[in-house]
């Protein structure tokens, strides 16, 4: 339980509707323990004959009783159960607040099908807690306490006797749902194996095809989907037990109240009416043992669960503005300096980048080449700080970037992934991403710049039209230049591409480059790419090679020098003729 | 999971009733009809046990209670106990019985569904994601559960049960029967209008979990892109928002069942209450007796569960259509390569290989290979080189008949291809492939991919001559350690060692090798060098090649641009030639004897 106390917090802002809710279930049990008494006296009046007036008036009593004890029931999962939902609402929000704070290094060791299980699966849990545990367990002790001090006062005996198998009953619910939770994940593994079997076949199908495994797959396919059936089945084994044991025990007491009963009416102890009192008490006692069981269980999932979201929120964000912030930093001028900048992504991960110096100068452009696994994008990253360097400092404007609010850094420096994501939204939401307001204009204009606005036009609705499955697709060229329009639009003092034309042709390429240098004037930008023709008139250009910097000049320094440089350049001339020869 | 899951929740509700997919469905339930008949016979009898209890505590109440009858009293209670026990046992068996019965269905269409689906032709899985096939052949799949497992089953047990109910009491007291029935109408539109309330209700939950679900789905994988532009704050409103109307969502459907739990109970009080009314009179005037009303209030509550059941079932339906609708589009699909329907016998192959005028498009017209014409003796080692999109990966796609080709004839040993049983075809040719896929389970496994002919010594052997066998002995289970991931933990070179040895231990008459240009150390380097020389002794070989000592040991070179034979040679006289094969010698080779000197 020690991980559901960090529950009470919320508990204590629906206090005062938790309170009601628990009048409510007094008030409401109130009612439904009087229909049984009134039975009792119905049934032995009938004894005496008395008139229909006085039937009708039991009839109408009963149903009286009902319907205030109805009212009341309405109300208790107006409150108990809403404020579940209030709490769920409260938790995912903080949940969501925690996770978009996470440094990105979180997101790169936890796959984004794990967090999403704990905001679903884990969450979901600890809401069964919330409301139908929190109701249950409240409703079945009021209701435990009304009713067996009546049925006890209407006879002590037969009670003690009668309530011989339902603890049984709440026991057996329990351990049941144990073990049928335990085999439910067995379940889910062995489900789980069927389909990365399924998902394997179907990726390697080139090997299995060549290979004519045809056969031996379908064979091992059928033996693990009947693994699966065996496992499944012996959940059901378990879960069949349920139906019949419950049917089982409230039978046995209903049937001990008959016979003894019965033996007892016959005796003179007891009357008729009591008996049938009896039957109907059982009946009101029967589900809240049912929910004993269940809520045990309910109690132990959410503890399981919250024990796992706790953890994730005990996540540190690493990158956040601290005491060592300077408030009155509120723009970025664009000079860059990297002082003996060494990092790595790991403690036990080799150096990525290793004691880097270089000065960006305000208003120039770098670029940056080298072979995959240079650290080229690593590079960049410490720069609007994605990640921290390890050792040395980045500096800009003279400032280590630490020292800068996140917000300040980040909205003047705009950026552009290897990979870009673009949201699920439309066109020009994603171009107005890092915008506080939309503006049509700005829009129209960056698409312009990043050469994107001929594309959108053949859009069926233009800017309107939605990104992604439910809109359309778009290739890898369209993407890049859709987030160049992004990174564009906020107008930042500082841009960085990383490889942000490797899908757009060299003649687009050529044209956007055209446009950016009247866009980059007095911006500084640094840019990454495996082309020579984009990097070509950069002010700067460094070659990086396992982490340092290899080769450093403008495109003719770096020719001259004959080394990395020189040679990409003279197989990028040959490949160019290759790909123009008919 | 993945978001395309998350998306298409949405659109699980959508037709409720289509007796076509309904009829195929209950197909698969034909091969068990014998059981599914002695299941609802078993319904039948069980259904009574319950409603029999009460009528046993009238004649307890009217017959012994009355007349002091205490061994009558001791007999009804062995019935009553009689009957509980029964019941409780053929219940247990029963529901195991059609539980198995509905798992043992979906095994049946499961199985269907993947040996269907790995059948079909590669262009199949060109164009379809694989995410959305697995999920056919689990996710949906087990959506239907429910409809095979207890649905159509348990129809029968509900409506046996309001059967059996109406029986007892209608002999039991006629017109007490029909007084207390008279809430019955309202119990049913009750229920129904509550499920049609709840439904449209938990459409909307759905709507908005899904909702919810992508969104977070969306940016946790997007969480860079919020980072970068600094818009948590906004991200956070607009979570907020959808979060909001989720709880909003959920709220209104609890109001729901806040009104018809409690309804429920009024309106069983409401029967109780004309009972007591009725049925007092009758027993006031000696029409009926004290027992019969205690039987009838016994009643009222078993009458409940079955109603509710059946409304419920109207979801299992809905949901199994959608399901079974996107798993018989699957199962309908046709795309296959054709097999000759009287196929000419491949059993010893030579390895000469002829290609004769061979034209070959992915898309209509659009052609990737153009005339293609060249021959290799058996034993031969053809090298293929070539530009980017020079179309030398197709040559493989058509030689082994993954795909089929437009125009012309490839002949192997003077057989057309096309007149031969694919998987014949197959048998004789190995191809060892760029990307090196490695399947979940041992080393072993992965050598002879659980060929049963292909024995451990075998396997030890094919890893030897490759030299591969050093490394696996060197891993603590040899060579029955556990590959995870796809293989995550090995090096690329050793991968490509694996799949070497895979191919030696098949012992194919021609070998098609892609080679890999990823680069590894120049140890590894050394192995997969000889590794690749002892795989082509004594075999046909087309190399897709990227390696310089390869090519220059090939007996031949075939030089493709643009989907057409441009040059052909052997190293030396195509480098005198100074044309295409000089420039990708410049490009790709030329460094490879730098290092290698």
């Amino acid at each position: 339980m020690r991980n559901l106390y960090t529950l009470k917090k919320y508990f204590v802002r629906y206090k005062k509707k938790l309170f009601l809710g628990f009048v409510f279930i007094l008030l409401s049990n109130a009612g439904s323990v009087y229909v049984p008494l009134l039975l009792k006296d119905a049934i032995n009046s009938l004894q005496d004959n008395i008139d229909s007036g006085l039937l009708l008036q039991y009839g109408l009593m009963i149903v009286g009783a009902s319907l205030f004890a109805g009212v009341f029931r309405f109300l208790i999962r107006q409150t108990i159960i809403v404020v579940s939902r209030e709490i769920e609402y409260d938790l995912r929000g903080d949940f969501w607040a925690h996770i978009q704070k996470l440094p990105l290094r979180y997101f790169q060791n936890n796959s984004t099908g794990n967090i999403m299980a704990h905001a679903t699966n884990d969450i979901n849990a600890v809401r069964m807690f919330l409301g139908p545990a929190v109701m249950y367990s409240a409703d079945t002790f009021i209701r435990l306490v009304i009713v067996l001090t009546i049925m006890m006062l209407l006879n002590i005996e037969l009670t003690i006797y009668v309530l011989l198998p339902l603890p049984l009953l709440s026991f057996v619910v329990f351990k049941l749902g144990k073990k049928i939770h335990h085999r439910f994940s067995i379940i889910q593994e062995k489900f789980s194996e069927l389909t990365t079997i399924v998902q394997e076949n179907y990726s390697g199908i080139r090997v299995i095809k060549s290979y004519v495994r045809e056969d031996s797959e379908e064979e091992k396919y059928a033996q693990n989907s009947e693994d699966y059936l065996n496992k499944k089945m012996s959940l059901v084994r378990v879960q069949s037990l349920i139906m019949p044991i419950l049917i089982l025990i409230t039978g046995l007491s209903i049937i001990i109240v008959i016979w003894l009963g019965g033996i007892k009416i016959i005796d003179g102890e007891m009357n008729l009416g009591e008996m049938t009192a009896f039957i109907v008490y059982l009946g009101i006692l029967i589900w809240p043992m049912i929910a004993v069981g269940w809520v045990m269980n309910i109690v132990q999932q959410a503890e399981a669960s919250m024990e796992r979201i706790n953890n994730i929120f005990a996540e540190p964000y690493e990158i956040e503005d601290t005491e060592k912030t300077d408030n009155s930093i509120t723009e970025l001028k664009g000079e860059i300096e990297f002082k003996n900048v060494s990092f790595k992504y790991n403690d036990h991960l080799p150096e990525i980048l290793k004691n880097i110096n270089l000065k960006i100068p305000k208003g120039s452009s770098l670029a940056i080449m080298g072979y995959t696994g240079t650290g080229k994008t690593s590079f960049i990253n410490l720069i609007p700080r994605l990640y921290d360097c390890t050792d040395g400092e980045v500096l800009i404007d003279g400032n280590n970037v630490k020292t800068i609010p996140l917000g300040v850094l980040r909205t003047n420096i705009g950026m552009v992934q290897q990979e870009p994501f673009l949201f699920s939204d439309s066109v020009k939401n994603n171009i107005s991403f890092g915008l506080n307001d939309l503006d049509e204009n700005r829009v129209r204009e960056v698409a312009a710049i990043a050469n994107f606005d001929k594309d959108v036009e053949q859009f069926p609705q233009k800017y309107d039209t939605v990104v992604g499955e439910r809109g359309i697709t778009f290739s890898g060229g369209q993407k890049q230049r859709c987030s160049l329009a992004r990174a564009l639009a906020i107008n930042p003092q500082i841009l960085i591409l990383d490889d942000s034309f490797s899908a757009v042709d060299t003649h687009t390429e050529e044209l956007i480059l055209k446009n950016l240098k009247w866009f980059l004037v007095g911006k500084t930008s640094i840019i990454i790419s495996h082309r020579i023709s984009t990097v070509k008139d950069a002010d700067n250009i460094i070659v990086l090679s396992e982490g340092r910097i290899a080769e450093e000049g403008n495109h003719d320094d770096l020719i001259a020098l004959d080394g990395i440089y020189a040679d990409l350049h003279f197989k990028q001339l040959l490949e160019k003729e290759l790909t123009e020869m008919t | 999971m993945s978001s395309d899951e998350y998306k298409s929740e949405d659109e699980v509700l959508g037709k409720a009733y289509d007796s076509k997919l309904m009829a195929r469905l209950l197909s698969y339930i034909k091969p068990y009809k014998k059981y599914v008949i002695f299941a609802i016979f078993l319904n039948i009898i069980v259904a009574a046990l319950g409603p029999v209890r009460p009528y046993l505590t009238m004649i307890a109440i009217d017959d012994y209670i009355a007349n002091s009858d205490y061994n009558g009293l001791i007999y009804i209670g062995l019935a009553l106990f009689a009957s509980l026990l029964l019941q409780s046992v053929i219940q247990y068996f029963l529901t195991y019985y059609t539980q198995y019965l509905g798992q043992r269905t979906l095994y049946d269409l499961r199985t269907q569904i993947f040996n269907h689906t790995q059948k079909l032709a590669l262009k199949f899985f060109d164009r379809t994601p694989i995410g959305r096939i697995v999920t056919r052949a689990t996710n949906d799949v087990e959506a239907l559960g429910e409809l095979f497992s207890s649905g159509i089953v348990m129809v029968f047990s509900d409506i046996f049960i309001i059967i059996w109910i109406l029986a007892f009491m209608f002999f039991m007291d006629f017109q007490l029967s029909l007084v207390t029935l008279s809430v019955l109408p309202v119990l049913i539109y009750g229920t129904f209008l509550f499920r049609r309330k709840v439904r449209d209700r938990y459409r909307d939950v759905r709507l908005h979990l899904a909702r919810l679900n992508s969104y977070m789905q969306e940016h946790i994988t997007g969480m860079s892109a919020v980072q970068i532009f600094h818009r948590e704050k906004e991200g956070f409103k607009k979570f907020s928002g959808i979060n909001d109307d989720y709880r909003v969502a959920n709220i209104k459907s609890i109001f729901y069942y806040a009104i018809f739990f409690p309804s429920v109970e009024l309106v069983s009080a409401v029967a109780i209450g004309l009972i007591i009314w009725y049925g007092g009179g009758e027993v006031v005037r000696g029409a009926s007796t004290i027992g019969v009303l205690f039987a009838f209030i016994q009643f009222t509550e078993m009458f409940f569960r079955p109603i509710r059941d059946l409304s419920e079932k109207y979801n299992i339906l809905q949901t199994a259509m959608a399901s079974s609708e996107r798993i018989f589009k699957l199962l309908d699909n046709e795309t296959f390569v054709k097999n000759p329907e009287s196929a000419v016998k491949l059993e010893k192959v030579n390895g000469q290989i002829d290609f004769k005028n061979v034209w070959f498009a992915y898309n209509k017209d659009d052609f990737v290979l153009k005339d293609i014409s060249f021959s290799i003796k058996p034993g031969e080692t053809v090298a293929i080189v070539g530009h980017t999109g020079a179309g030398k990966t197709s040559i493989i796609n058509i030689l082994t008949r993954f795909y089929d080709i437009n125009k012309g004839k490839i002949y192997i040993d003077g057989i057309d291809i096309e007149t031969v049983d694919k998987k014949e075809l197959r048998e004789h040719i190995s191809i060892v492939l760029q990307d090196v896929f490695l399947f979940s389970g041992t080393i072993e496994s992965n050598i002879n991919l659980d060929e049963e002919k292909i024995s451990r010594e075998k396997v030890i052997e094919a890893a030897k001559i490759v030299g591969a066998d050093e490394f696996i002995m060197a891993l603590p289970n040899n060579y029955d350690q556990e590959v995870k991931e796809r293989g995550a933990t090995l090096s690329v070179g050793q991968k490509q060692l694996i799949s070497f040895a895979r191919a030696l231990a098949f012992d194919p008459k021609i070998l098609i090798l892609d080679e890999a240009t990823s680069s590894v150390d120049s140890e590894a380097e050394q192995l997969i060098q000889r590794a690749i020389e002892k795989l082509l002794v004594g075999r046909t070989a087309i190399v897709i090649a990227h390696r310089l000592s390869t090519i220059q040991n090939a007996d031949k070179i075939i030089v493709l641009h643009k989907g057409e034979i441009r040059e052909t040679g052997n190293h030396q006289e195509l480098l005198a030639k100074h044309g295409i094969y000089y420039k990708l010698y410049e490009l790709q080779y030329k460094d490879q004897e730098v290092k290698a000197s």
